[in-house]
This record gives C-alpha cells, structure tokens and sequence, in this order.
C-alpha cells in the first residue's frame, strides 16, 4: 500500500539545516495497523506529514497504492488526500461551528457527494463510532474521547486507502485512549490500513507492528503481538 | 460554485460573529448610501433648476441688429440696419439644419408707455408680432381659443392671443374675452386666444402680460414694412445652434454689406451655449457626487478587506484542516472571496435601500409642502443603482482578494501543527 524509499527531508533554521529525515525506507501493506514511535525531534511527524502529502520530501520516493506521489501542485494534492488519506489528529481538528454530522460530511463535500446522500453516509459513519445521537452537537459540546472519535468518524467519511493517525489519544485520558483504539482496532480489523504516530509504549502495543525512529533513521521494525484495547477497558 | 452548501458555509461563517459583521458591514452601507444619496440630491437640483427650462427648446438663440462697427465697401461704420422678412427665407434655405426661423417685431417692452386700450382701460404691455412657430421654441399653455395660425398670417388678420394677466387687467372676472376687441396704438385687434406661460423665474408675472399677433397683421398695422427686429432660431435635433451660430450670421452679413469680421453688428443671446454651461456644472455636480461616495465605499471596503484579513487569520486553523481533508486552493480562495462580495453585496444593498427610502421620504415631504425653488423630484435611475452596485461587486472582489491569497498561503501542516 505504502512503499517509501530513501526518503530524504531537511529544514532551514535561519542559517543552520536541519536534517530530519535521513533515508527512510519502509513499506506497509493492506491491512497492516502499524506505530511508528520515537521521542520528540526524531522525525515521526515529519515523516507523517509526509505520508499525508502535506508536506513534500527533499528527495526519495514514495507510492501510495502503486501510484508515485510526487512533484504535485496544491490541487492535486488536495484531491489525492481527499481521496486516499483519512486524518486524525491529536488535537481533534474540528471545526468549532459545524455539528458533528457536518463535520463528518465535510471531506464528502470536497468530494462533490451530493447533500442528502452526503447526510447519511455522513450518519452511517457516526453511527459506526457510536454518537450517531450526537449528530447535531457542536464540538464544544462533546467530550475529548467524543471529540475524537467524531474526528475518526470524518477520516472514514471518504472511504480513503490510509488512516493517519497523529497522536491520537495524545489529549485524552487513558481510559478514553483505549477506548479511542478499540474503535481504531475494530477499524483496522475490518481491513483498513492505519499507521499511528505516537511515543507512547502501551498504545503502540496495540498495534500490529511497531516502527522506531531515532535521528531521522529507522532503528527498529518489528511486528509485535497486538493487546486487544478492550482488554484493559 | 453557488450551491446551497455554498451559501450555508457562507452564512455560518459570516453569522458565527454577528456584531463583528454588521460593523463591517457598515462601512460598506454608509458609502453606498452616501454615494446614492449625493447623487439623487443632485438629481433633485438638476430638475430643479431644468423645471425653469421645462419645454423651451434650449436648441435655440435670439438674435437682433445693432450697429455695424466697421467700414465695409464704401459704407461707414455706425451705420444702423434692419433684417427683412426674405433674410428669414434665405436662412431657411441656406441652412438646412435649422429647425425655425421665427422672426418677430415688437412693441413696448420694459418700462414703455400705455399702448393697449378696452374702453376705460388701458395697460403697457410687449406686443409681438409672430409667426405661429413661437409656440414651439416658447411654450405656452392656451386655456382658451387658440393660437395665431398660417390662415392668420396669410391673410393678415387682425387678432390677438392676450396673456392670462392682459385679461385680468383688461377684462372683468366673469367676462369672456374671445371675439372681443382691445386696441393696441390705436389699431383694432380682435382676441382669439388666452395663454399661461409656466415659468418659476423672477418675470413669471410680466410673462403673462404679453399680446401676440401674426407677424403679417403687425408688421401691416404699424408700418413696419418688411423689416423685422429680431429672430429666434432653433437649430434640428442633432445639431447645435452653436456650431451653426456663424454661418447664420455670415448670410445675414453678406445680405446686409456688413464686413465679415464685424462681430458686433449683430446681437444675439444664445441659450444654448446658456444650457450647455448648466448641464457642464450638473455633470461637474455629478462626478464630485461619484468621487465622494466613491471614496467613502473605498474606505468602507477597506474595513472588510481588514475584516476578512482578521477572519482568516482566526481561521489559519480551520482551512488548514479543510485543507488537510481535501479542500482545493481554489475551493479556499473562492470562500473568501465569496464571503467578501456577499457581505460587500448585502451591506450595499442594505445602503441602497436606505438611500431609495431617505430620497422617498424627502419626495414626500416636498410633494405635500408644495415646491421648493431651485430642488425638485431628487431621484436616482437604476442605471446609477446598476452602476453602484457593480461597483459593489468589483470592490468586494477586491477587498477579499488579498486575505484569499492569504488564506491559501496558509501551509495545513503549519496550521495543524499542535503547539
């Protein structure tokens, strides 16, 4: 699904460089629920940006689902992550006026989904993370572990090849983070490729194979035996 | 582009902080209404003052004889000379671009002695003698009879069309005065005909007190012969009595042994060129209307450009997660700009209304207070409403182009980064 090859990024700090990712090389298939983890500076949001097309390598290649990602303008680059990618971040991302239903629907809209059939795929996804008599909540109204499982809800939306996971239990309690990565789990049992970025050991475990980033380099990668989240639950 | 999900995104966004978009839109309405309002005031002093013109053809110029000022062909200078009737036809057919050519002689005029009698009565009025055209080029409203017509002037008959003030000296309220006789210099004229002149001038009263007569009959009863004392010339529609002025004055130089650059020979008021000044000041009126309300709308747009800049640096985050879920560039840009025209649209609007009532409101207080000298009927035509309101358009493309470009220079990751 994914295949990265020598991946190369650096940024400029006034007039020092900054070399954040030296050569990544990594695939991930269908399927796979993986982590990629590492302490803070070694380049896992780099490299997940990267991976989401929001920001661009220096130099290396990378394919998602046989097609080459690279040289895009903005336009294209929006329509492939409408397309292939579901987010989610650690800090929610919603969008503060619109009600959960509308934010689900947003990436539908992008999509050029028409309004009522937008409405119900929008429901059935809600529904699928357990709020669907949330739907006409405001984000402020919802809890976090709420918050981001209407956020999982809007990644789904668009039906995409990938879901990016950005520290998505960063902000919530460790009940609600399990909670949070059972419906990850479920998700990814269903067939759904997620990668997770996070620097936490026992949400890591909860994934099928751990990837670990230091300096910029892939030190280690591993398959690992997935803890069910809902057995600590 | 203009589907309902469109225009609710836009209403969400633009009612999420109601006190903040009302300020902004106000700018925008206060310009636009000035704008109207200026324009509309200027309108109202334009008919006003037109009113004095109302149905004059204003193509039109007077012109009399005075004394030839230079020595031409052995004849000496401070000679006096007469216009005949055939210069009238040799004006008619050398200048085809003249509508009338209306000679006239005259009797009385500002401070002249009694010359009009009925019985006891007697009165000093101007007595013209005129061609039936006079009524074209100085319009007249007759409330009783008619007019001097061409069986008059053929047959050189002796009557008279009296002015509404004429009457009420000469005549008793009650008493009708067609087919009776008053006497101007001792000549006999029968009455065929009464007028009212409209006119808010100063004169409005010595306008009604005038006597007109054929030509032919004037010119017969006192001895004028063939010679007439002064012409009103009306140029056709097209052409500018102006531009015509000269060669008008050349035949009657040639007919007359004038020399050719003697321009004081002949006397003339052109009320043309009169016009043409007023309508310079009323269209001079009109662009300090436009400037001003222009300038103030600029102003206002400037606050929704500010706005909007304000609205999309509060947003960074907002289009960077649009972005992130797929929002083209252009999808972001035209949500800026659409949420700039719609305001600058709604507020102009809002501005446009107010206006329209201000001027139905002052409309209203003229019509029942009676008329006002100098302002009449303030009004704007949908040309000018159509015109602001593309102004309306074009600055709210304008004022939401830059925080557009902003908005889209916005990188997701920068603004998705956690801080």
């Amino acid at each position: 699904m994914i295949e990265i090859k020598d991946l190369h990024k650096s940024y400029k700090m006034g007039s020092n460089e900054l070399h954040v990712l030296k050569g990544i090389n990594f695939n991930v298939a269908e399927g796979e629920l993986v982590a990629i983890m590492g302490s803070s500076g070694s380049g896992k949001s780099t490299l997940l940006n990267i991976l989401g097309m929001l920001d661009e390598a220096d130099a290396g290649s990378y394919t998602l689902d046989g097609i080459p990602i690279k040289n895009l303008n903005e336009k294209i680059a929006a329509r492939y992550r409408n397309k292939f990618l579901g987010f989610i971040f650690q800090s929610f991302n919603l969008i503060g006026y619109k009600s959960a239903l509308d934010n689900v629907a947003m990436p539908l809209y992008y999509q050029g989904v028409k309004r009522a059939e937008r409405t119900e795929k929008a429901m059935h996804y809600l529904e699928k993370v357990g709020l669907a008599n949330w739907s006409d909540h405001l984000p402020n109204e919802l809890s976090g572990g709420q918050k981001q499982r209407v956020a999982i809800a809007r990644a789904l939306a668009s039906e995409p090849k990938v879901l990016l996971a950005d520290e998505p239990t960063g902000a919530l309690d460790t009940k609600t983070s399990y909670e949070v990565m059972d419906l990850i789990q479920g998700i990814n049992d269903e067939g759904k490729t997620i990668l997770i970025v996070t620097h936490e050991r026992d949400i890591a475990n909860m994934t099928k194979r751990i990837v670990n980033l230091k300096d910029g380099i892939i030190i280690d990668d591993s398959k690992v035996e997935q803890v069910k989240a809902s057995a600590n639950v | 582009m203009f589907n309902r999900d469109r225009w609710s995104e836009i209403i969400e966004a633009l009612t999420s902080n109601w006190f903040r978009t009302i300020l902004t839109a106000f700018g925008v309405l206060w310009g636009i209404f000035i704008l109207i309002v200026l324009l509309a005031a200027g309108k109202g002093l334009e008919n006003g003052v037109k009113k004095d013109f109302d149905g004059i053809a204003t193509n039109t110029m007077f012109m009399w004889t005075q004394i030839a000022s230079k020595p031409y062909k052995g004849l000496p200078k401070g000679r006096r000379f007469n216009y005949r009737v055939n210069d009238v036809e040799a004006l008619k057919q050398n200048v085809p671009e003249l509508k009338f050519v209306s000679p006239r002689n005259q009797l009385g005029g500002f401070g002249g002695s009694n010359n009009v009698v009925r019985g006891l009565k007697t009165g000093a009025y101007n007595v013209y003698g005129d061609y039936p055209e006079i009524i074209e080029q100085q319009p007249m409203d007759i409330t009783m009879g008619r007019f001097v017509n061409y069986g008059d002037i053929d047959e050189k008959r002796k009557v008279a069309v009296i002015g509404e003030g004429v009457q009420r000296e000469m005549f008793e309220i009650n008493e009708n005065p067609i087919g009776d006789y008053i006497k101007i210099n001792g000549v006999n004229f029968m009455i065929i005909g009464t007028y009212k002149k409209k006119s808010n001038n100063g004169d409005a009263e010595e306008a009604q007190k005038e006597i007109y007569v054929p030509f032919t009959s004037f010119s017969q009863a006192f001895n004028r012969g063939d010679k007439v004392g002064w012409m009103a010339i009306t140029a056709k529609d097209g052409y500018s009595i102006t531009e015509l002025k000269t060669e008008v004055f050349d035949i009657i130089k040639e007919r007359h042994t004038i020399h050719p650059e003697d321009n004081r020979a002949i006397g003339n008021f052109d009320l043309y060129a009169q016009y043409q000044k007023i309508e310079r000041l009323f269209t001079a009126l009109r662009i300090v209307g436009y400037v001003i309300g222009i300038l103030v709308l600029i102003s206002g747009v400037i606050g929704i450009s500010n706005i909007m800049l304000i609205v999309v640096k509060e947003r960074t985050k907002e289009i960077g997660i649009r972005r992130a879920i797929g929002a083209t560039p252009w999808s972001i840009r035209g949500q800026i700009l659409l949420e700039s025209v719609f305001l600058t649209i709604i507020s102009g609007m809002v501005g446009i209304i107010l206006g329209s009532g201000l001027i139905y409101l002052i409309n209203y207080i003229l019509d029942s207070s009676g008329p006002v000298d100098m302002f009449a009927n303030p009004s704007i035509n949908l040309g000018v409403v159509m015109i602001a309101l593309s102004i309306l358009i074009i600055s709210g493309l304008l004022a939401g182009l830059l925080p557009a470009q902003n908005a889209i220079r916005i990188k997701p990751v920068d603004a998705l980064r956690t801080e």
